[in-house]
């Protein structure tokens, strides 16, 4: 079981909680900061990708002969060329904890079978990216095409061909997620709900596409600068595949421009710039562009559900069964954590009497799959609060009933549920009162009155609908994060960690967390992340997790070192610890002018040679902390929201938009509904816009922002956001993640609230996204069979 | 693909007169980034949808990724570095500080961009206008709902301190109009 905190500060806090202003800004905004293009070195080299047409097909040869000529070419490598510089060609997997088959992996560039349409099979490195990509229209690749899967439904079928021709079936991997006995809760059932859902692939599409620069040429040590949410994994694999070792390789991630998890990975191409590099011996760059993003950047959320609900004569919920196919694209990277907490992650808030879902994970010819924004959880909560809805109309009972029916309630928490994690250990939900946020929620939006808004609005020919859906979000993944805190001699506070920035304010929040403890303002305090060679161990962005683990890092590394200042200066100043404070950078003797700076404090630890150091305590004032976890801070957020629907277009209008966030304890409340907007508006996505079209050759067919709506401005309400906080008992600061919470239930919300306004023609979505043109289908198939 | 044939070309760059040799191919983002070392344009689609790379050309915003670098023969062109004072920052860029209208920074000096033409256009823009001018630009962190709060506070400061309301480059190439 996990250790219980005390959360007290034993003064009131003065930053955290703060709406501090962002540290990360001002260069932004003056067009400074340093994202990985505006990295510009001497000499640099610029790299092109050859990427294969086809889904499916045997390479039979490869013809550079033209593309060398043209000047200002230096090379172009296959995976023959690229061999000689690796250890191994095929990449190796990441988060390797499931039991899986071997050969699973993408390769640095293929050898001979692609098994998508982008697959990179030649690199070309120029002296400038536009000669380089002259030079890769004119290799010629001569392939022969192979059958292929366009769907995972198709996967299975018993004359399916096989996704790639060394494995020797398209489903990856079966499991099954239960507990209880699930036949005799519907057996014994007083009403089964049933459903067919689908929830559809789409992208991540941070508006900085991918980048990696490498650089072999001062020393034999490899620099590497990438826009990646994870700089010390980059850094192992580095290592792994070029035969290096640690001290040799230095991975920088520069301003990131978003990840959203599609640069939660380490990619065939950052391995293969870094291979260019070394046989050429010059900084070699290479850039995505957006149609690269579309066919070789990992997607997600591709999941069919055949599952059915039982509940018992007080709606309350028996149990669910069912099975789910996940789509996970040719190639497996990382592991099936994104399937695993889908199926985990059903239940979210409720409490399920028993549960049995069987999960096949298949392989298809389409882009590989992990964790978008939300990994998972957003379709767990789409599949419940569907279900949920259906029961609603079965039974006749409200859907604010049946959901505060089943919520587990603020007095069961920590709630420990029957499923366990992936690891093994038990899920707890720590801390909440759900059923206060859905009664905060409804009345902010006046459900209770939305009955006759509802028919005064019908009247006047318009059609309204108001939906709401809970979410949960497992948030702060351990097992740690790296935390270090120290004062310069010249009195700079700097804040060392593996955690990543890419736009969510890390640096500020942990700037402030620091604060709180040293008595500095936070924009006095310098965070260093993302770069290897300032912090040895890290894990980096990813699971919401970065507030609760290298917060709680920070936190404790600012603490021992707030202790080691106070324990100097009453040396120094000769007074008891209890009469001193810490304030704007110096240590005080309360109600006198006798002060030290902290500056001066980490000089005296910097030592004086034949000089002791100051009795009781290590040199220098810093402090290192790896705070470990074993379980996971769950955020809640219960969404409501108003549509308006057009039953001639099949247009849907969001008229309202309110969200309560349970994330703990808030460091910054701005930056938290920052995060939970982007959130919301990536859900928004999800619901009604963004489709990742394959035909059935395996083709993609929307693969420029024209084709792939992101939503944009004028598509988005204001957000009213409502916040509660009950402190996670599990960490020092009492704090959950945000960064995914906000996307978790809002297809669910919109669906719910779209069903809401088509009572008439009795529509129940199923299928996310919903286009104008789904919708209006619906709504015409309803009147054919009325 | 020819001999990519080089003309030069001059021009005025966030107020300065500059006079290049370009490739004819070139497209004015590159350019701006590459041959000017201006990277504060960013690149984010290549296919004029996203709007990251939004400038200035004779007062008006357009996508760098779409137009030739030549197209800027004798014309006037501004930059984020361009409507960026030379000590701390403009109105508009502290409005987008205080309300917290970026979040990752990458699509937002094109976001600065068209905002900056818009209150040049409307002293007054509703939110709705705001929102029209930000449907051209893709951000996928921050939902918009800032940028519009950031840009009403900014419009609001410059009528109440129109010394301060736009950076002097602007002033010029306001009256040159």
């Amino acid at each position: 079981m996990a250790i219980e905190y005390d959360h007290s500060v034993g003064h009131e806090p003065r930053v955290i909680g703060a709406r501090s202003p962002r540290v990360e800004d001002p260069s932004l905004l003056k067009g400074q900061g340093c994202f990985l293009d505006d990295i510009q070195l001497p000499g640099t080299l610029h790299a092109a990708f050859v990427r294969s047409p086809h889904a499916h097909a045997h390479m039979v040869s490869i013809d550079a002969t033209q593309a060398l000529k043209l000047p200002g070419v230096h090379a172009v490598y296959t995976a023959k060329e690229l061999e000689s510089v690796l250890v191994k060609l095929r990449m190796p997997l990441g988060f390797p904890t499931t039991a899986l088959p071997q050969n699973i992996t993408p390769f640095v560039l293929c050898p001979k079978e692609v098994c998508f349409v982008g697959e990179a099979v030649a690199v070309v490195v120029a002296t400038s990216r536009h000669i380089a990509e002259d030079a890769a229209e004119l290799i010629a690749v001569e392939y022969e095409p192979l059958p292929m899967v366009h769907d995972c439904r198709q996967a299975l079928e018993a004359n399916a061909p096989a996704v790639r021709l060394e494995s020797p079936s398209n489903e990856l991997n079966h499991f099954k997620v239960a507990y209880g006995d699930v036949d005799a809760a519907f057996s014994q059932a007083h009403r089964v709900v049933q459903a067919s859902l689908s929830t559809h692939r789409g992208a991540a599409h941070p508006i900085e596409g991918r980048g990696v620069m490498a650089d072999f040429s001062v020393r034999s040590e490899l620099t590497v600068w990438s826009s990646t949410q994870m700089s010390h994994d980059l850094r192992q694999m580095l290592c792994e595949l070029l035969g290096l070792n640690e001290d040799r390789v230095r991975v920088i991630a520069p301003d990131v421009g978003g990840g959203f998890g599609c640069k939660f990975l380490v990619y065939p191409e950052e391995i293969a710039i870094a291979a260019c590099a070394k046989l050429l011996g010059q900084p070699v760059k290479w850039v995505e562009d957006r149609s690269e993003h579309f066919v070789s950047a990992i997607q997600e959320r591709e999941q069919f559900w055949d599952v059915e609900m039982a509940l018992g004569p007080q709606a309350e919920i028996l149990g669910i069964r069912g099975q789910m196919l996940h789509d996970q694209g040719a190639y497996t990277p990382q592991g099936i954590n994104c399937p695993y907490n889908a199926a985990t992650g059903v239940t979210g808030p409720y409490k399920v009497g028993a549960y049995h879902l069987e999960v096949s994970v298949v392989q298809t010819n389409k882009v590989p799959t992990i964790p978008v924004r939300g990994a998972g959880y957003p379709e767990a909560a789409f599949v419940m609060e569907r279900l949920l809805d259906l029961a609603s109309v079965e039974l006749g009972i409200g859907r604010e009933q049946i959901r505060a029916r089943n919520l587990v309630s603020k007095a069961q928490m920590p709630y420990e549920k029957q499923i366990k994690n992936r690891a093994g250990a038990p899920i707890i939900l720590d801390s909440g009162d759900y059923l206060h946020c859905q009664e905060m929620v409804l009345k902010h939006i006046d459900f209770e009155g939305f009955k006759a808004r509802q028919l005064a609005a019908k009247g006047q020919g318009r059609y309204i609908g108001l939906g709401f859906a809970h979410g949960v979000k497992g948030t702060g993944r351990g097992p740690f994060e790296s935390g270090t805190v120290k004062v310069s001699p010249a009195g700079l506070v700097s804040v060392y960690t593996g955690a990543l920035a890419m736009g969510q304010g890390l640096k500020t929040a942990l700037a402030q967390i620091c604060a709180e403890q040293l008595g500095v303002s936070a924009s006095d305090v310098e965070v260093v992340c993302g770069d290897t060679r300032f912090v040895t161990m890290g894990l980096g962005g990813f699971a919401s997790r970065q507030t609760v683990t290298a917060g709680s890092s920070v936190h404790l590394a600012a603490i021992q070192v707030r202790k080691k200042a106070l324990k100097v200066a009453s040396q120094i100043l000769e007074a008891s610890e209890d009469d001193l404070e810490l304030w704007d950078g110096f240590v005080k003797v309360k109600g006198t002018d006798k002060q030290l700076s902290l500056g001066d404090i980490s000089r005296k630890l910097r030592g004086v040679p034949g000089y002791a150091l100051p009795l009781g305590v290590e040199a220098g004032l810093e402090y290192s902390e790896h705070w470990q976890t074993e379980v996971l801070a769950y955020s809640h957020s219960f969404h409501a929201c108003e549509v308006e629907v057009d039953v001639q277009t099949g247009g849907v209008k969001l008229l309202r938009y309110v969200a309560s966030q349970d994330s703990g304890k808030l460091i910054n409340p701005m930056i938290v509904e920052g995060q939970l907007h982007g959130g919301i508006t990536h859900g928004i996505g999800n619901a009604l816009f963004e489709f990742m079209g394959y035909d059935e050759q395996a083709q993609p067919f929307t693969t420029t922002f024209a084709d792939y709506l992101l939503p944009t401005a004028t598509e988005i309400p204001d957000f009213e956001i409502l916040f509660h906080e009950s402190p996670a008992p599990f960490n020092p600061l009492g704090v959950k993640g945000v960064g995914e919470s906000g996307t978790v239930p809002v297809v669910a919300t919109i669906f719910s609230a779209i069903d809401d306004a088509l009572r008439d023609w009795n529509i129940h979505l199923k299928h996310a996204p919903v286009s104008p043109v789904k919708l209006l289908e619906e709504i015409l198939n309803q009147e054919t069979v009325s | 693909m020819s001999s990519n044939p080089v003309k030069t070309i001059a021009f005025n760059l966030n107020g300065q007169n500059v006079q290049e040799d370009i490739q004819s191919r070139l497209n004015l983002a590159d350019f701006l980034r590459q041959q000017c070392h201006l990277t504060g344009t960013h690149v984010g689609c290549e296919h004029g949808v996203c709007g990251a790379c939004t400038v200035l050309v004779e007062g008006r915003a357009v996508r760098a990724c779409l137009m030739l670098a030549v197209q800027v023969d004798q014309k006037n062109v501004i930059t984020v570095e361009g409507i960026t004072p030379e000590r701390g920052l403009s109105i508009l860029q502290e409005s987008f500080w205080s309300e917290h209208g970026l979040q990752c920074g990458f699509c937002t000096p094109g976001v600065l961009i068209s905002l900056t033409q818009l209150l040049k256009d409307h002293a007054s823009p509703s939110p709705e206008q705001i929102r029209d001018v930000l449907s051209g630009h893709l951000c996928r962190c921050t939902g918009y709902q800032n940028m519009v709060k950031a840009c009403m506070v900014a419009a609001k400061r410059m009528r109440d301190e129109p010394s301060n309301a736009l950076a002097p480059v602007l002033h010029e190439v306001k009256d040159g109009h």
